[in-house]
């Protein structure tokens, strides 16, 4: 507790046995007034005084306004013990909101506990404790075990074991060695590091990680809106409607003015609107921060609100759902052995830098001698013409061998196919495809099961080596031999195909698709520890190159959005029950003073269950 | 520009609202958001420091005892 909340908590201590006694010699008349005024103004002589201070300054309907109008005036009908009590009461709630939210503030502030204190700098051979803002970029800072790296560089010497759980939510730690970056964020596990500063602390990881979820709430959600629009015109409306409570009815002949104006009372203490108007905003900050928890960085609470109402969700293929590298995964010779293909195959590739060629060679047995290889010609697209051992041999793709005249039989082979001839004698051909990701095919089934509808594959590959990919991932489309404006245009194609009310999301790597993750309505970059860019271009970004996050996400922020919804209905339902029954006559202050600072706190302990979601 | 600033005791969750609300009315100010959780007022003007006095004026208006870190 801070130290107004500790003084509060006296007050209300000292008021609370001031009440009791009084409660129990039950003084009466002016006598009495004078007695009960006594735990009164120890209880709310701070909500008096701001209340006359802020209308001076022009603020009528404050919450201390109501109270004092509402306390005032059971004073003025003789209901001394209502009084104190209400007011005793008030301040109980209000202390236990203030405590509930800097629990919550504290525990989501401790979730984003990166931010490294210090770094180890070296001046005459010892080691000295800066603030990290001092060090330069070119210095030399030094890591020891347990410690955080508190800026981005790369390791001049020696070797260690990163944790990155913190910046990815990764459990599994990184082995970091002498020429490798490294990230400030994370903790030094096991060996002493020095690492050279690339990046000043103003640009380096962790603080964009720390401001990006720290600007994160001023990008509100459509909810949050909707919340202080509707506070702006609640508690004029119930003021006003506690006036015409008081003085119409009996103006009309139904009964005496002090029974209305006990009535009227009550819809006062009701009319604060702090209840919705608090935990709103702290479910989206819960919601966020358990988000980064997980390594999701969620930009705004807007793009939370969106995410839970993902319906389409598309994908990059390359870099997202496959991991971008080539592999053998079909040798299919005529007329001679597999191996025999292979080798050939990796020896008239040999000096290729493709990719493609690449996996050949890496497939083929290691130490193929070069000498055997010849008169190497690339065809830009089509594949390599070379003399292998004096054959002439091709490999390449179908056009490359129509072009020589020879026919290629229908390959039914998934991914990219490689085929091969030699001397103008087809020998058959070698398929290669794209690696999935690990986790992938996982992904796509939870994000069925978190309620998505549609998944779409987009990419500039060719149908055959795309589709095969979307069958083992399961996803629902596919859309291949796009250019990259194509993406683009695919992607308003969807967008046009959305059911009302739902989201489109665009899940690239963040290299090169940034023109599609903005069009989306939410754009996830994944992979994108280290990546400034894709940072930059995304709303949501996965800092572990891992698409299971992205499951964990949708159903983060479902989550969110189920207790906002449970917080408005259970504040508004509350409020406007006590004030329907307040109009008859069945509720009493106390009701009111619950359904106002009782279901404020309960509202924000719900909205604490944010803090451990997963 | 846009320049954050930390708030101390900044009581009450509608007091933030309110406050954004004039503030973001102010003129000079293009955006300004307060936020309750994180305790900070970030303001988006051309010369932040020109609108600041006005700025802290009206916090003071709404909530007299917050405090605005000047840094």
């Amino acid at each position: 507790m801070t130290k107004k909340q500790k003084k509060t908590l006296y007050r209300i201590l000292l008021a609370a046995v001031l009440f009791i006694v009084l409660q129990l010699l039950r003084p009466e008349g002016p006598l009495g007034l004078v007695l009960y005024l006594v735990p009164y103004f120890v209880i709310g002589w701070d909500v008096l005084w701001k209340a006359v201070r802020n209308i001076k300054n022009g603020q009528v309907f404050d919450e201390n306004f109501l109270m004092a109008i509402a306390t005032v005036g059971a004073l003025a009908m003789g209901e001394y013990a209502e009084a104190v009590g209400v007011m005793l009461f008030y301040q109980v709630g209000e202390l236990f909101q203030s405590v509930a939210v800097s629990r919550s503030r504290q525990s989501i502030s401790d979730l984003m506990d990166i931010r490294p204190d210090y770094a180890n700098i070296e001046r005459d051979g010892q080691l000295e404790q800066v603030d990290p803002e001092e060090v330069s970029v070119g210095d030399v800072i030094v890591v020891k075990p347990g410690e955080r790296v508190p800026l981005d560089g790369t390791v001049a010497e020696g070797s260690s074991t990163l944790d990155t759980a913190a910046l990815t939510g990764e459990s599994i730690p990184r082995d970091v060695a002498e020429g490798e970056d490294v990230i400030s964020g994370c903790v030094n596990l096991t060996g002493v590091l020095r690492v050279r500063v690339t990046k000043p602390f103003g640009e380096s990881t962790v603080t964009k990680i720390l401001d990006l979820v720290e600007n994160s709430s001023s990008k509100k959600a459509k909810a949050e809106n909707f919340i202080t629009r509707f506070a702006r015109y609640y508690t004029p409306s119930v003021v006003f409607a506690a006036l015409a409570l008081a003085f119409v009815p009996p103006l009309l002949g139904m009964g005496p003015v002090s029974m209305w104006l006990r009535r009227a009372l009550v819809f006062l203490v009701v009319s604060c609107p702090c209840a919705l108007v608090i935990s709103i905003p702290l479910s989206f900050f819960g919601g966020i921060g358990g988000a980064s928890r997980q390594g999701v960085l969620v930009k705004g609470g807007n793009y939370l609100e969106a995410l839970a109402k993902a319906g389409i969700i598309v994908f990059d293929k390359t870099g997202t759902l496959t991991r971008g590298t080539f592999a053998v995964s079909e040798v299919s010779p005529v007329g001679m052995d597999w191996a025999q293909l292979l080798e050939i195959a990796a020896l008239a590739e040999h000096w290729s830098g493709h990719p493609i060629s690449r996996s050949i060679r890496d497939a083929a047995p290691a130490g193929l001698d070069a000498g055997r290889v010849a008169d190497v010609q690339e065809v830009a697209g089509h594949g390599v013409k070379a003399v292998v051992d004096g054959r002439e041999v091709l490999a390449g793709n179908a056009k490359l061998m129509a072009s020589a005249g020879i026919r290629t039989p229908e390959s039914a082979a998934s991914g990219t196919t490689v085929h091969v001839a030699v001397d103008g004698t087809y020998a058959g051909y070698i398929a290669v495809a794209d690696q999935v990701k690990e986790g992938a095919a996982q992904a796509l089934k939870d994000l069925k099961e978190a309620g998505v509808r549609r998944t779409v594959m987009l990419t500039g590959d060719a149908p055959q080596a795309a589709q095969a990919v979307a069958e083992r991932l399961g996803l629902d489309e596919v859309h291949a031999g796009l250019l990259p404006a194509d993406k683009v245009d695919r992607v308003e194609e969807l967008l046009g195909g959305k059911r009302p009310g739902e989201q489109l999301v665009f899940v690239g790597d963040g290299i090169n698709d940034a023109p599609v993750l903005s069009r989306a309505d939410i754009g996830v970059a994944m992979g994108a520890l280290g990546s400034d860019a894709a940072i930059e271009a995304a709303d949501i970004v996965l800092m572990h190159d891992d698409l299971t996050k992205l499951p964990v996400a949708v159903r983060i922020a479902r989550k969110t959005l189920r207790i906002v919804h449970q917080n408005i209905v259970l504040a508004l339902g509350i409020k406007f029950l006590v004030l329907a029954l307040s109009a008859f006559g069945y509720a009493n202050m106390w009701m009111a003073v619950f359904a106002d600072v009782g279901v404020a706190v309960l509202a924000i302990l719900n909205a604490g269950r944010m803090l451990n979601a997963k | 520009m846009k320049k954050t600033f930390k708030l101390i005791d900044l009581d009450c969750a509608n007091c933030a609202a309110k406050m954004e609300d004039a503030i973001k009315k102010l003129p000079g100010v293009t955006d300004a958001t307060v936020s309750f959780l994180t305790q900070k007022i970030t303001i988006e003007a051309d010369d932040v420091s020109a609108v600041m006095p006005a700025v802290v004026k009206c916090i003071r208006k709404v909530e007299p005892d917050c405090e605005v870190v000047l840094k």
